[in-house]
């Protein structure tokens, strides 16, 4: 049998639930795991050990008593440090926010802790989740357990790394522009982006609000079903959250592809994409035909569009999320300054990294007088156009398929010079973000040892319908997820 | 008589009696130790997200309603983008194109002349922490350190928007006071001036009379209660017509109503000169607000003064004067409504409130919820008077003990023994002593000067203390004067 680290949270489950390991157990091997890689992996921005292990005693006891444990009890999680943790420092991997310890929990959190959450640490990101690489951290770079000379995607490049890596079993991320799918697919993990509304977005830190969800990165789609049912529903704290509880995702995920109509968008296939990453989509749309699907290609003409209005819309409202770290109240003040202005304008110049300056310039810049309609309104009506585009295609396909990302994880390094082509990276999960709509992301290959993701796009509140294409990918693909460090134990 | 006619429109923030803050669950009331009503959503922390008080919608369209104004089915909100350290998000959550309530208008008298100023719009807002700067002044300049209380942060607020349609600085004043009490009526706003729950700036130019373009204007702000509005406004209108009068030209710019000095005078630009970046508030939704709705709060407004004035003519014969004096607060007319119920005459209780009690609230400066004196025990005391128990006169002296003290009149008449005379038998001897101590009037009299017999009276009412009853010693001088003929 693999190390209880490397084992999905179902199987764990099964195991915790018979009672053949304890939750210590489980937690000790994953600790065991982070002492080992961490050092070259990093994928945690604090680690919280002694929290995660009083949580595997407390489920442990409650398994002992034959009580219910939860979903979440003894299974080792990362959570992305976007999400606010009561009394747990929470960066966001800014060093506006380096001590910053927030007073409340985030409602996912909160979710889960009901669930009997493990949580082994804050896991490294991309400052205010921007970035596609997670090199723009303050902190540090994450490396992709796959082939440490790589980046494991961003911004949720932590959580992902920790899962593949065997530092987490799972974990929480967030995304705003492709944040989980992106990474999920260059670590070889299942990622899930929710419909705008399922799961409440109360204690994630905002980037760009219109835009961000929160959702699971996972080694299976069974594991994301699991985890997506435990964050899923209404929240009152959040005006945006949709009513009703969430469906159990788990029970709709067999059922096969049998008759499902899927599209393949033509903008999101053409150039930028490598040799490998078309091989492995083009291979899994021949798989999904062979199981009885109808594949055929789709326009979304607007597409085109997604990502000039994306880099709009999203700096908008960052530029005004963000402006609430003035050194006034909490996180980092430079002192010395002679005035008020002076006391801003220095915190926010030392505070704040180099890309989200670049974004907070643009979001005012494209709202400011005279700018708006020419930015933010034409930008919203590209939106407005994108959703259409969507529900047009939904009217034909159950799903839509296209790469995750056109190329496999990248070189550390490789792009921060060049913000444009960092930003490409993510021209075929944007569009998801600005309709609003559910997409997950599951392996379908590899390019040069490193993990091709394939992206499912459904319609609103279809998350059974991704999760059930994934999962009958998954089982046809029978893919492994398990990358060379795991099995090289860090070298 | 000036050749410039003034153009005057109002913006006024009021802030809602709701319970709680307008997007999370603090207390909203005024006061409390600094920062003791705070959370983290209204402290603006990272990842917070507001939720939409019901409770501030429905008294925004009570408001919006009673003033006219359209509601509109559809309306959002928008962030206003500045920074500022009393604002948590360093943005306000607030309405811009599309505000609740629009296109409203109020209908008033002042001088005997009707006239109706419009309602642009009427929006809902949220307001501000409160900054106290440390030094000696008080002001930003020179102080040390600056401290936050935001307990107000976060509380709803009313914007209500007028059309330029105001011509004098007592028509603006008629106007504020009209909408205070409308907003008292409908349990909307304490509006309270001078704990800032309501504020009012405006906007004011000059016109040739005659013309109808719109001269350059002047945003005059910091105005705390009715009388500063109006000497503010006469104090610009006298400003900016020697500026036109000497051939200058009036820059527009916003200014501060000093009064101590009693001028205003140009904030620095820089202060105001601000892009807000409106956009969109994202996390939250439209307001949407269906026709039930709206029908269900229309259906539920309690009386407004208009109605009120009108209820109390009829009522009770009342002059059109009294009846927007006891209207001019809810507060005033609850107090005669109360009096009058307790069964004093409507006229006198109206005479005493706008003669003695009003003169008692203009010289102590306070409001008539302050009154130590009950409509109950006012009442009380017109019935002494009524009844002959204590005369006119010495009523003013018993009510002026009431306010005081606070006690009841029948308490006061009865310790100091004030009880009117109106035994003949008593105040014969007075009389009689009185003709013997003036024969040089009672000879007058006698002449034919019927006048004489006022100071008689006098010198009665004087030896009783005020206590004889005037129209009976009045009776027993004009028996005893001429039953000697």
């Amino acid at each position: 049998m693999d190390e209880l680290y490397a084992l999905k949270a179902w199987k764990l489950r099964e195991l915790l639930e018979r009672r053949e390991v304890s939750a210590v157990e489980v937690l000790e091997s994953v600790l065991g795991r982070v002492a080992r890689v961490e050092g070259e992996v990093r994928s945690y921005i604090t680690l919280t050990e002694e929290e995660a292990r009083s949580a595997a005693v407390s489920a442990d006891a409650a398994r002992a008593k034959g009580e219910e444990a939860g979903a979440a009890a003894g299974i080792p999680m990362a959570v992305k440090d976007v999400l606010c943790t009561r009394g747990v420092r929470t960066t966001c991997g800014s060093r506006m926010l380096e001590d910053y310890v927030p007073v409340y929990d985030a409602t996912v959190v909160q979710r889960l802790r009901l669930q009997g959450l493990t949580m082994v640490g804050k896991a490294n990101m991309d400052e205010f989740a921007m970035g596609s690489s997670t090199e723009n951290s303050a902190f540090f770079p994450t490396r992709n357990p796959w082939d440490l000379g790589k980046v494991p995607g961003g911004s949720s490049g932590g959580s992902a790394a920790a899962v593949a890596a065997g530092e987490a079993v799972w974990a929480l991320g967030s995304d705003t522009g492709g944040s989980i799918r992106q990474p999920a697919s260059f670590c070889g993990l299942v990622g899930l982006k929710p419909t705008y509304g399922l799961v409440s977005r109360y204690g994630l830190v905002a980037f760009a609000s219109s835009l961000d969800q929160v959702g699971p990165i996972t080694r299976d789609v069974r594991d994301c079903a699991t985890l997506l049912s435990l964050l899923a529903g209404h929240d009152p704290l959040d005006s945006t959250s949709l009513p009703g509880e969430a469906p159990d995702y788990l029970s709709a995920l067999e059922g096969g592809v049998r008759g499902l109509r899927v599209g393949v968008p033509r903008e999101l296939m053409q150039e930028g994409l490598t040799p490998g990453v078309r091989e492995a989509v083009e291979g899994s749309l021949r798989l999904l035909e062979e199981l009885g699907a109808e594949v055929s290609e789709a326009s979304l003409p607007n597409l085109d569009y997604a990502l000039s209005a994306y880099y709009i819309l999203a700096p908008a409202e960052a530029s005004s999320n963000l402006a609430r770290f003035d050194g006034v109240r909490y996180g980092l003040r430079v002192e010395g300054a002679e005035d008020m202005l002076e006391m801003y304008g220095r915190t926010r110049a030392c505070g704040f990294g180099a890309e989200v300056k670049r974004r907070i310039m643009l979001g005012t810049y494209a709202l400011s007088a005279g700018y708006y309609e020419a930015y933010y309104g034409q930008a919203q009506k590209v939106r407005t156009l994108i959703v259409a585009d969507f529900e047009k295609a939904f009217s034909r396909f159950d799903v839509l398929v296209s790469p995750t990302s056109p190329t496999p994880a990248f070189g550390l390094g490789e792009k921060v010079e060049d913000p444009l082509s960092m930003y490409l990276s993510d021209v075929c999960t944007i569009p998801v973000n600005l309709a609003g709509i559910p997409a997950i992301s599951v392996p379908c290959g590899l390019e040069g040892g490193l993990p091709v993701g394939l992206q499912i796009m459904g319609r609103v509140l279809e998350e059974a319908v991704l999760l059930r294409t994934a999962r009958a990918l998954e089982e046809a693909l029978d893919f492994r997820a398990s990358p060379d460090p795991v099995r090289g134990e860090g070298k | 008589m000036s050749p410039y006619e003034a153009v005057i429109g109002l913006e006024i923030h009021a802030e809602l009696k709701t319970r709680s803050k307008m997007f999370c669950a603090c207390d909203a009331s005024f006061g409390g130790e600094p920062n003791s009503r705070t959370c983290p959503v209204c402290l603006g922390l990272p990842g917070v997200l507001p939720v939409l008080n019901r409770r501030a919608v429905e008294l925004a369209t009570r408001l919006a309603l009673a003033l006219h104004c359209e509601i509109a089915p559809y309306s959002i909100f928008h962030r206003k983008n500045y920074f500022y350290p009393d604002m948590p998000k360093n943005f306000q959550i607030s309405q811009y194109d599309l505000p609740l309530g629009v296109g409203g208008y109020l209908d008033l008298e002042l001088d005997g002349e009707g006239f109706r100023v419009g309602i642009t719009r009427v929006h809902l807002e949220e307001d501000t922490g409160k900054t106290v700067h440390v030094s000696e002044s008080g002001r930003i300049h020179a102080s040390e350190y600056s401290l936050e209380d935001f307990n107000r942060a976060g509380v709803p607020l009313l914007e209500i928007v007028t059309e330029p349609d105001i011509r004098t600085p007592g028509q603006a004043r008629a106007f504020m006071q009209e909408l205070k009490s409308i907003m008292e009526h409908l349990e909307v706003s304490d509006c309270r001036m001078e704990e800032g729950s309501l504020r009012c700036d405006a906007n004011v130019s000059l016109r040739p009379v005659g013309s109808t373009q719109l001269g350059v204007k002047t945003e005059v702000k910091n105005m705390n209660s009715f009388r500063a509005l109006q000497r503010a406004l006469a104090y610009e209108i006298e400003r900016q017509e020697g500026v036109l009068e000497s051939g200058g030209e009036v820059s527009q710019e916003t200014r501060h109503w000093d009064a101590d000095a009693n001028v205003t005078t140009p904030l620095r630009s820089k202060e105001y000169a601000y892009d807000y970046r409106y956009f969109p508030e994202p996390d939250l939704v439209p307001l949407e607000l269906d026709r039930a709705f709206v029908a269900s709060v229309e259906a539920a407004l309690p009386e407004l003064p208009a109605q009120r004035r009108r209820r109390l003519r009829e009522l009770y014969g009342l002059p059109a004067h009294d009846a927007v004096v006891l209207t001019s607060s809810k507060a005033m007319g609850d107090f005669y409504e109360a009096a009058v119920a307790a069964g004093a005459d409507p006229k006198a209780v109206s005479n005493w409130m706008m003669g003695e009690l009003s003169a008692y609230l203009n010289a102590r400066g306070v409001e008539i919820g302050e009154v130590p004196v009950s409509p109950s025990q006012l009442a009380g005391m017109i019935r002494l008077v009524e009844r002959g128990t204590i005369s006119g006169k010495i009523a003013k002296s018993v009510f002026e003990e009431m306010l005081r003290s606070g006690r009841d009149a029948e308490d006061i008449v009865a310790e100091r023994g004030l009880t009117q005379i109106s035994d003949e038998g008593e105040l014969e001897a007075m009389v009689e002593k009185v003709v013997e101590e003036n024969p040089a009037v009672v000879e007058d009299f006698r002449k034919g000067k019927e006048k004489a017999v006022s100071f008689l009276v006098g010198q009665v009412m004087r030896k009783s203390g005020g206590r004889a009853n005037p129209q009976v010693v009045n009776e027993l001088l004009m028996r005893r004067l001429r039953g000697e003929d």
